[in-house]
Parts: C-alpha cells; sequence; structure tokens
C-alpha cells in the first residue's frame, strides 16, 4: 500500500496524547511544588515529600497496596495455572460450569462484586481488614489468570501430559517440566494482569476492608475531599514504580535475546 | 489422567465459597427485610417497588445510563479514528503508540482521575486557557462536563485498543482487491475496513459502557458531592445509610441490567458479523461491485 500522509489523524493521535499524559505531567509538576495550590506552581520544594514519608498513614497505605498486590499476584498466578490445567482435563460439564462461575467477577460491575463479597465476610463474622482485601483480592485475580492461561492450554497437545508420563515422568514431572514451560507466555501474562489488576483496585478493596487499613486508592479517595499536595507526592512515587517495572518488563526479553544471539555465534 | 483433573478440585471450591456464595447471599439480601434478631428474615419484594416507584431512584438510574451512553460514543468518535492511525502506521510506530496509549492504564485510576481536580479546578489550566479567547472564570469542576470528562480519559484507552486489535487482524489484501475491483478509498472503508472492524467496537463498547455506568469514584471526584450516579447510590446505603437489603436489591437490578445490554450488545455483534462472515468472499466482493450490490442485499434478507 502506497503511504500516504494523513495530518489529520497525526493531529488527533497526537490531541489523545496529550490528553492522556497531561494529568501525569500535572502530577509530577505539582508534587515539586512549594505552595498547597494545584493550580500556581511557586516554586520548586521537596515539602510534600517530607510529608509523605513522616505521615505514617500515607506510607502504610502505599505498603498495604504493593504487599497485597504482590500476595495476590503471587498467589492467584499459580493457584490460576494450577486450575487451568486441572479444568482443560475434567469432564465438559465442569469445565463449562466453573468457567461460569469464573466469569462472574469479570462479567459484573465491580462494585457488585464488592457488595456482595463484603456481605459475605460480615455474614460470616470475619473482621474486615489486611486478610479479607487479600483473600478478595485473589478472588477477583484468579479467573483473569485463568482466562489468560486457558487459550494456551488449549493450543498444547492433549496427549502431551500422556506422553511425558508413558515416557517415564510421574505426574508432578508431566506438570511441572513439560506443561508448565510450554504455557509460560500465558502465564506470566495472566501474573502481569493480575498485578494491575490488584495494584490498581478501588471498588473492591473500599468494601471488604475495615479495621483503618486502606491501599493507596483508598487513601486518594478519602483524602480527595481536601487540598493535599502529598497525594502528588505518592502519586509521582507511584508513576516512578510503574515505569521501572515496565522498564523491566521491556527490557529483560531483549537482553535475552540479545544473550541468545551471542552464544549462538560464539558456538558457530 | 486421574491426577491432573483432580488439579481443579480446590479452584471448584474456592469458586463456590467466595464467587458463588456471595452472590447468592446478595440475591438472599435483597428479597429479605432482616428482623431485629440474627435469623428472623422474611421474603419481600418492598425494596424493588420502592426503588421501581420513586421517581427520584429512577432519575438517579436515568442519568447514569445517560451519561454512561454519552461516555462511550464519544469514546467511539474520539477511538476510532486513533486507533485508525495506529493500525495504519509502519509496524515499529505501532508497537510504540500501542505501547504510549498502555501506560497510563498502568497507573492507578483513582490517582489520574484525583490530577484531573487541579487542572479543571477555577484557575487551573483549562480555565487559563479559555481566559486567553476572553471567556472568564470557565469552572469545569464539580460539573457533569467533568464527570464526563473524567470517565473518557479512564475509559478510552479501552475503546482504542480493542478497535485496533479488530482493524490490525483485517487483512491487507482485501483491500487490495477491492481496489483491483473499482472501490475508491470512501467505498473501501464503508464496505470493507468499517464491517470488519465492528467486533472491535463492539468490545470496545462493553469495555466502556459497562464499568461507565457502574463507577462511583469519579462523579465524587469530579462532579462534587451533589452529583449522583447509581455507582454512588449503592454505596451510600451500604455506608452512611446502613439499608443493607434495599442496597443489595440496587445492586441486583444494576447487575440484571449490565447482563441485559451484555447480552444485547453480543447478540449486535453476532448479527454484524453475521453479514460479513457466511460466505465472507463472495459477499464482500459482490458488495463491492455496485451491479451485484442489491443481489447481496436480497440474499441477506433471504
Amino acid at each position: 500500500m502506497k503511504k500516504k500522509k494523513r495530518p489529520v489523524g497525526k493531529i488527533l493521535m497526537i490531541l489523545t496524547v496529550i490528553f492522556f499524559y497531561l494529568p501525569i505531567i500535572f502530577v509530577i509538576v505539582f508534587s515539586f511544588n512549594s505552595s498547597k495550590s494545584l493550580t500556581r506552581f511557586e516554586s520548586f520544594s521537596l515539602t510534600w515529600y517530607e510529608k509523605l514519608f513522616s505521615s505514617r498513614s500515607m506510607m502504610e497505605s502505599l505498603y498495604t497496596t504493593i504487599i497485597v498486590a504482590v500476595v495476590a499476584t503471587f498467589v492467584s498466578t499459580i493457584a490460576g495455572t494450577i486450575a487451568a490445567i486441572g479444568l482443560s482435563k475434567s469432564k465438559r460439564v465442569v469445565h463449562d460450569l466453573v468457567l461460569q462461575l469464573n466469569d462472574f467477577p469479570i462479567m459484573n460491575p465491580e462494585i457488585v462484586t464488592a457488595i456482595s463479597l463484603m456481605i459475605f465476610f460480615i455474614t460470616l463474622g470475619v473482621e474486615r481488614g489486611l486478610v479479607t482485601m487479600m483473600l478478595a483480592h485473589i478472588a477477583f485475580c484468579i479467573p483473569y489468570v485463568i482466562l489468560s492461561v486457558m487459550p494456551k492450554i488449549r493450543s498444547l497437545d492433549p496427549n502431551l501430559a500422556d506422553a511425558a508420563m508413558d515416557l517415564g515422568c510421574t505426574p508432578w514431572q508431566a506438570l511441572t517440566k513439560v506443561m508448565v514451560p510450554q504455557i509460560m507466555p500465558g502465564i506470566i501474562s495472566g501474573a502481569l494482569i493480575a498485578f494491575t489488576m490488584s495494584f490498581d483496585d478501588f471498588v473492591i478493596s473500599y468494601f471488604v476492608t475495615g479495621r483503618g487499613v486502606k491501599n493507596l486508592s483508598i487513601m486518594v479517595y478519602t483524602m480527595s475531599k481536601r487540598v493535599n499536595p502529598s497525594i502528588n507526592a505518592v502519586s509521582t512515587l507511584v508513576v516512578a514504580l510503574i515505569t521501572i517495572v515496565l522498564l523491566i518488563i521491556n527490557i529483560v526479553p531483549v537482553i535475552k535475546e540479545k544473550r541468545l544471539l551471542k552464544s549462538e555465534r560464539s558456538s558457530k | 489422567m486421574k491426577k491432573l483433573s483432580d488439579l481443579a478440585i480446590p479452584y471448584i471450591v474456592w469458586a463456590v465459597i467466595m464467587i458463588a456464595l456471595p452472590m447468592l447471599l446478595l440475591v438472599f439480601y435483597a428479597f429479605t427485610n432482616s428482623g431485629s434478631g440474627t435469623l428472623t428474615f422474611r421474603f419481600t419484594l418492598e425494596h424493588f417497588r420502592k426503588f421501581f416507584t420513586d421517581p427520584d431512584f429512577l432519575k438517579v438510574m436515568w442519568r447514569s445510563i445517560v451519561i454512561a451512553l454519552k461516555t462511550t460514543v464519544l469514546c467511539i468518535i474520539i477511538g476510532y479514528p486513533v486507533a485508525y492511525f495506529i493500525a495504519n502506521s509502519d509496524d515499529k510506530t505501532r508497537g510504540m503508540l500501542v505501547l504510549i496509549i498502555t501506560i497510563p492504564m498502568w497507573i492507578n485510576m483513582l490517582v489520574r482521575t484525583y490530577a484531573w481536580i487541579g487542572i479543571l479546578s477555577k484557575d487551573g489550566i483549562v480555565s487559563r486557557f479559555f481566559a486567553l479567547f476572553g471567556a472568564k472564570d470557565v469552572e469545569i469542576l464539580y460539573t457533569e462536563t467533568a464527570v464526563l470528562i473524567g470517565m473518557i480519559y479512564n475509559f478510552l484507552p479501552f475503546m482504542i485498543l480493542q478497535i485496533n486489535t479488530s482493524l490490525c487482524k483485517m487483512d491487507p489484501m482485501l483491500l487490495e482487491a477491492g481496489n483491483d475491483l473499482g472501490a475508491n478509498a470512501a467505498q473501501r472503508f464503508l464496505k470493507i475496513t468499517l464491517p470488519l472492524s465492528i467486533p472491535g467496537v463492539v468490545s470496545g463498547i462493553s469495555l466502556v459502557f459497562l464499568p461507565a455506568v457502574s463507577s462511583f469514584f469519579i462523579p465524587k471526584l469530579l462532579g462534587g458531592g451533589s452529583y449522583f450516579l447509581i455507582g454512588n447510590f449503592i454505596e451510600n446505603q451500604f455506608i452512611t445509610v446502613g439499608e443493607w437489603n434495599f442496597g443489595a436489591a440496587i445492586s441486583m437490578i444494576m447487575a440484571v441490567i449490565m447482563m441485559l445490554s451484555m447480552y444485547i450488545v453480543r447478540r449486535g455483534e453476532d448479527i454484524a458479523s453475521g453479514n460479513v462472515k457466511p460466505d465472507a468472499k463472495k459477499t464482500l466482493f459482490q458488495r463491492l461491485i455496485p451491479d451485484s450490490k442489491k443481489a447481496g442485499a436480497d440474499e441477506r434478507r433471504i
């Protein structure tokens, strides 16, 4: 196809990118503002970072967010992968029913899932706090992991595990040495989705938490009623953190590839 | 193979306890009236009647649906050309543009929405921008426009990415074939690109409309305390008012409306893609040539 100049598309694209990044840049710039104003930049200062690091509640919320996201990602990735492999070998009825159930947290509006979990915890008499938040996060992360692992399993030869066991693998070895490496890309993308879902979550955390346990989203929500530039500072930290994670994710495969190429060349 | 299928058992138990049971409890609460003691409850439809007869509640519901529709339409209008631009860039640029669109989605939604408070407030960037043209004291914050901007901001990336994916899946040979058969650029777009990208638009709609209807922190942050959507209403029932049964009933109504609209959207997708799918090559080419267009239309009617 011939390449055309598309000025209209280009302008729209640039405007969209500005639209997406304006608030992020805004947050970063104003986190270094010396005054409390969110509209006028006075002079450069680190006041809000000092306030942030000395504020116990804000640091705790950051800590809670990270801990919950790491635990939820870890548990849901493993549990989701195991469940997906098990389901792929289950009877059709079981497989379909469980996947239907699995769809609920994905299809339902978040607030409905949140409220049903809240009612559930309260009815059971479980004290709401960090543990219920983790349980809820694991509950809504596993479905995404299953959804991202399932297609990879379907594309595998169904006899693969049998073949491995015929050749002397125990079922456990067939699982870890044969199946898991094959579906690794699905597991990794599942883990990434789980991490972002958990890290980003507000609605479900908001309803299932208690005893003053807050994650970052809840913190921002409760503090946004008053002007508080510390939110800008903590947001900048989050942006920095996410950028680092994204860089690692994008760079590690490149480095690996380069190493592979090098070793290939040296072996020649 | 008994061993491997056993691996599903823990998750089946977990899903029943953590997904099915809470949902059932929600339905149970929606249909009952809790008495003063524990375990004294009676079946009632009162909450549903209350919701559907009170004009105030219905107004909130209607407002949520309208603003979600506005958001969806605007996301399609903005998102489609952008996705089209991305899909038609060369491979390297495309990957980069997709990454650029994706990165903000990684950053906490609340944090990004919070940023708009400063931008939209009385002497913020936007108001100062309008002041350049003589419009003084434009305050968007705490109006419906602010909520709309917040929603588009949060949900537009989903629309762009979905449409882009479906555009990229398209076989470029189809366009060349259209060109060879004498279709001009507009015809090629309307008869080939657009119908083939409908599935992307549809899944974009479900990713924008559904969360927009139920969102409650965007209206709270950007709409001020007085701007109420159905999500805020449910939150209030649980957090401030404490009328759980009523809150559960509204949640159920919302879940049902969502599932219904999801079903309608999916049906729409089936119908839309149904026009293209059966014997795709034949009907596509037929529709490209003006004379056989009629025949194609007749075929569809049958």
